[in-house]
């Protein structure tokens, strides 16, 4: 077991460093000067070299490299006087701050977002999944059907800007989303992530619908149901104990997959909804070519799925009595 | 002496009709398969005779009308939901006057073949280096599967923007179908390795217990048919997804360069103004979801008709 | 009589599966019924259970005094694995994956009689014991993948056996397993009706399994009734010519016959597009024109026939 974890712990670290040099390829060794592009377009001259020899850009690239993973775990100096500790990941010279501190900054609001969005898409897709398969063939499960199909095919921002002209524009039931600390005030932090909570949901949801509604058919059409009927079971137990039991299984890694994918930032509905997540420092970095920043968050996205596709694995060994012993 | 009644009620005797057929007959008979061909259908003829389109419109998207704005209240479109009448037969773009009509059929040009030309490209990547995974096994397996699932634990979203946003000034249009079509093929390649996979080892134990030896041809003839429908749905179904891709790359603004036009732009634009002219948001955001609502139910018709038995009516 | 059916009819929509089909069984004895796939030999007895869930059921089933066709859903559940129970063909897709073997056994005897988690742990591993699994308090702690074939039936058996039913029914339970699981299989269930009196309903295609253990046989063809006798009397004195084809094309059989075996020609018919009059007519090496038109009833007191040859040959 120890020996399999070490593997996989290898394996997580491998894809990273391949991922970092990749991106450090494309950022620190494509663009013609990228002490120009990391200090932005405001710099003098003067600025820009001063960064170019922070940057360590006269070196060859492998010692750039080399630098930059060592000086992950181990600290770097960057300007004087800025020590970086672990986890150093450069410093953002637009935003005048170490990459690893906007990250921290940014996390709170986008795991906030991936949290709340995946628990009321859960909650929603499965059950609207579950319900779909008893009721196979009626017309509440017609009908939900045709609302997954339609919500899963809304790009996001539109669903996003429907959601703002009718919630905040035209009814004013909800303010527009401006990020609160959960810590500062949990009614105001909830009142403002509805609107982008719902938005992701809705797209998840419906393929979690689908996606269980396929499964939970299957399931409730195995022989070992039957023998639950055979037994006395009550309907709801056969239904729930062993149908849900084994539909909903295998359903755990794709949402421990979704989930990661997430927490590194919803790119497009943070724009949206002008929310300072992760995933709209991304953005703002590429569009201002930011490289350090850039090349941080990729490394944060990279990481957050890579650690859930093992968590994924770990518990589905757990739940899946049937791949223990394989 | 009995005489041996004729077999009057044997059991019909499967006409034999190929697989091609079956399927055929099956999406026939599927409403919202039907719904979504015509859509798609729709929206092809419409991407193909763009130009044609735009000749009777009298507008090319290019084209600047400064007469169906409204100057004083910043660049509005003149008149009801976003300008639409018998000049601009669905409104114009609010500061440009660019008129909508001309700039979605375009649109659609450039969604449709981005998307189908990404999907080629995976298809031929994933179809090409399965097989080679699938039949050659040990290290060019090993090799490419791990490539296989790099690429899919990479954060695409922020590599292709990143990517292209490096990457100087060329075609965006090529660009675009290589970076999307060089990060789907994984899914296809592990679909088509796993049948080629399979097969082999059907032929080993088959080759073993006949004594003979393996041919490379008889392989891929084996492996084909097996993979032909799995590619053929999984294409169908990866279409909507790129047009979606292409879609959300435009909108972040690393899509195809203005002035050309893209929905996922539309939108983006439209997000200023989506309080007084909402139909600027609308139009594009209701054709991007017909197109990939259509797609999804053709893939989804493709996928049970050429599957029954999978549990998914 | 702990089970009487009367003219049991299965229908799915507008699918005949079975038709008006008669048997009973007391305790301590077997009824086999044997057909082909397709005969209706499982709806009939998944009909008894009330295990259909979108069939009309016409007919009479009636269970130690109580008529179970149209009776309310909560006394069928009732009596299902308490009084009477059933095992099935595949233990391993009949068992559920996910929970341990232990915990299916004790499933239902809890809910059945009410007890608490450690007693029915309690029993489970009686239970096993009983069946013959070595070791049972350790095995009621694993899955269903770590058993054998013939380890896995005998966990159904348990399963089934736990809340002891007055009624087994058993639908091919030894078709997945080799030969020597096979009787071991056979001689448990054997043993077990001994010991407790239980009435057992034996489904099966197989004539060996039958000729093994049936005090009784029904044989079924096409939804219906073709025969139906003491176990001796279907063996010794075969009067259906479907009985008769059944026999001949046995393994066993040539060493009787002296020559090759004969299959029965054709197939069995489709319950979607049933051949007229005498369902048999089609495949039957005596069918004359009668068969085609009229359906044959069933005649004789202790061996009954459904055949026009019966009022013919004397």
């Amino acid at each position: 077991m120890t020996l399999y974890l070490l593997r996989r712990l290898g394996a997580v670290a491998a894809i990273l460093l391949v991922i970092c040099a990749v991106t450090f390829v494309i950022f620190y060794v494509v663009p013609s000067d990228p002490a120009v592009q990391a200090c932005g377009k405001t710099c003098t001259p003067e600025r820009v070299a001063e960064v170019r020899a922070q940057m360590g850009l006269d070196r060859p690239v492998w010692e750039q490299f080399g630098a930059y993973v060592v000086g992950i775990f181990a600290g770097r100096t960057l300007a004087a006087g800025v020590e970086c500790g672990f986890p150093c990941l450069g410093f953002s010279y637009q935003n005048s701050l170490p990459v690893w501190d906007l990250l921290i900054d940014r996390l709170g609001t986008s795991v906030s977002l991936a949290i709340g969005a995946a628990a009321l898409w859960l909650v929603i897709g499965l059950s609207v999944g579950v319900i779909s398969a008893l009721r196979r063939g009626s017309a509440l499960d017609r009908t939900l059907m045709v609302t997954t199909l339609t919500s899963a095919s809304l790009p996001v921002y539109f669903v996003a800007m429907l959601l703002l002209l009718f919630a905040v524009r035209v009814t004013g039931l909800l303010p527009y989303p401006a990020y609160v600390e959960l810590t500062e005030d949990p009614v105001a932090w909830a009142s403002n992530l509805i609107l982008p909570w719902v938005t992701l949901a809705a797209l998840y949801a419906a393929m979690y619908a689908r996606l269980s509604r396929a499964q939970m058919i299957e399931t409730m059409a195995e022989p070992y149901i039957r023998t639950a009927r055979a037994k006395g079971l009550h309907e709801r137990t056969v239904v729930t104990k062993h149908g849900m039991r084994a539909a909903v299984t295998p359903i755990v890694t794709i949402f421990g997959m979704d989930l990661g994918g997430l927490l590194a930032g919803a790119m497009i509905t943070e724009t949206v909804f002008g929310l300072p997540g992760i995933g709209r420092l991304a953005y703002d970095g590429i569009v201002k070519a930011d490289q350090p920043v850039i090349l941080g968050t990729t490394l944060l996205a990279a990481f957050f799925i890579v650690l859930a596709n093992l968590l994924v694995d770990l518990v589905y060994a757990v739940i899946d009595p049937r791949v223990r012993y394989s | 002496m009995t005489a041996l009644a004729p077999p009057a009620a044997a059991p019909v005797a499967a006409a034999g009709r190929s697989p091609s057929r079956l399927v055929w007959e099956r999406l026939r008979r599927d409403r919202a398969a039907r719904f979504g061909l015509i859509v798609v259908a729709l929206f092809v003829l419409i991407a193909l005779s763009a130009p044609l389109l735009t000749k009777l419109n009298g507008w090319s998207p290019y084209d600047f009308d400064p007469t169906a704005i409204d100057k004083e209240l910043a660049g509005v479109p003149k008149g009801a939901l976003g300008g639409i009448s018998a000049e601009h037969w669905l409104g114009v773009e609010p500061v440009s006057g660019r008129d909508i009509f001309s700039r979605i059929v375009y649109g659609a040009r450039i969604s449709l073949l981005i998307s189908a030309l990404a999907t080629v490209v995976s298809v031929l990547l994933g179809t090409t280096f399965g097989l080679l995974a699938g039949y050659f096994g040990g290290w060019v397996d090993a090799a490419i599967s791990r490539v296989m699932d790099l690429l899919m634990s990479f954060p695409s979203l922020i590599f292709m923007i990143a990517l292209i946003s490096v990457i100087p000034d060329g075609d965006r249009v090529t660009l675009l179908v290589c970076i999307m079509g060089g990060f789907g093929w994984p899914y296809i390649g592990r679909i088509v390795r796993g049948q080629a996979i399979t097969v082999k080892h059907r032929e080993y134990v088959e080759a073993a217990r006949v004594g003979g030896a393996m041919g490379g041809g008889l392989l891929f003839r084996e492996i084909l048919p097996n993979i032909t429908a799995p590619i053929l749905v999984y294409a169908t179904l990866s279409i909507p997804a790129n047009i979606g891709t292409e879609a959300a790359l435009s909108f972040l603004g690393v899509g195809v360069r203005p002035p050309t036009a893209s929905w996922g732009q539309m939108i983006q634009e439209s997000m200023l103004w989506y309080e007084v002219d909402p139909m600027y948001f609308i139009v594009p955001g209701l054709c991007l979801f017909l197109t990939v609502l259509a797609f999804t139910l053709l893939g989804d018709a493709l996928r049970d008709a050429i599957d029954p038995k999978g549990a998914r009516r | 009589m702990i089970l009487q059916v009367q003219d049991l009819s299965v229908s799915f929509g507008d699918i005949q599966v079975v038709d008006g089909v008669s048997f009973g069984v007391q305790r301590g004895r077997t009824l086999g019924i044997v057909g082909e796939s397709g005969s209706g030999k499982s709806v009939s007895s998944l009909a008894v259970l009330g295990l259909h869930r979108d069939a009309a059921v016409t007919g009479s089933i009636v269970f130690d005094g109580e008529e179970l066709v149209g009776a309310p859903a909560e006394q069928l559940r009732r009596l299902r694995g308490s009084r009477m129970a059933m095992i099935f063909q595949d233990p391993l897709s009949s068992l559920h994956p996910f929970y341990t073997v232990g915990e299916q056994i004790a499933e239902a005897y809890r809910l059945h009689r009410r007890t608490s988690r450690k007693v029915a742990r309690e029993r489970a591993v009686e239970m096993l014991a009983e069946v013959g699994i070595p070791e049972p308090r350790r095995r009621a702690g694993e899955h269903q993948h770590r058993f054998s074939g013939g380890m896995r039936q005998r966990v159904m058996i348990a399963m089934a056996l736990a809340c002891e039913p007055d009624l087994l029914i058993a639908d091919e339970p030894t078709t997945a397993l080799d030969v020597t699981v096979q009787a071991q299989i056979l001689e448990l269930i054997a043993r077990i009706q001994a010991e407790r009196g239980l009435a057992v309903i034996m489904i099966t295609h197989d004539l060996g399994v039958v000729a093994r253990i049936a005090d009784e046989v029904l044989v079924m063809y096409g939804g219906r009734t073709a025969e139906h006798a003491r176990s001796r009397a279907v063996f010794k004195d075969t009067r259906h010519p479907y009985t008769r084809g059944l026999l001949d094309s046995a393994p066993g059989a040539v060493q009787e016959t002296g020559g090759r075996l004969r299959a029965i020609p054709g197939s069995p018919p489709s319950p979607l597009e049933p051949p007229s009059g005498c369902r048999f007519h089609p495949r039957c090496p005596s069918a004359m024109e009668v068969c085609a038109a009229e359906r044959p009833a069933l005649l004789g007191a202790d061996h009954k026939v459904a055949c026009h040859l019966e009022g013919v040959t004397l």
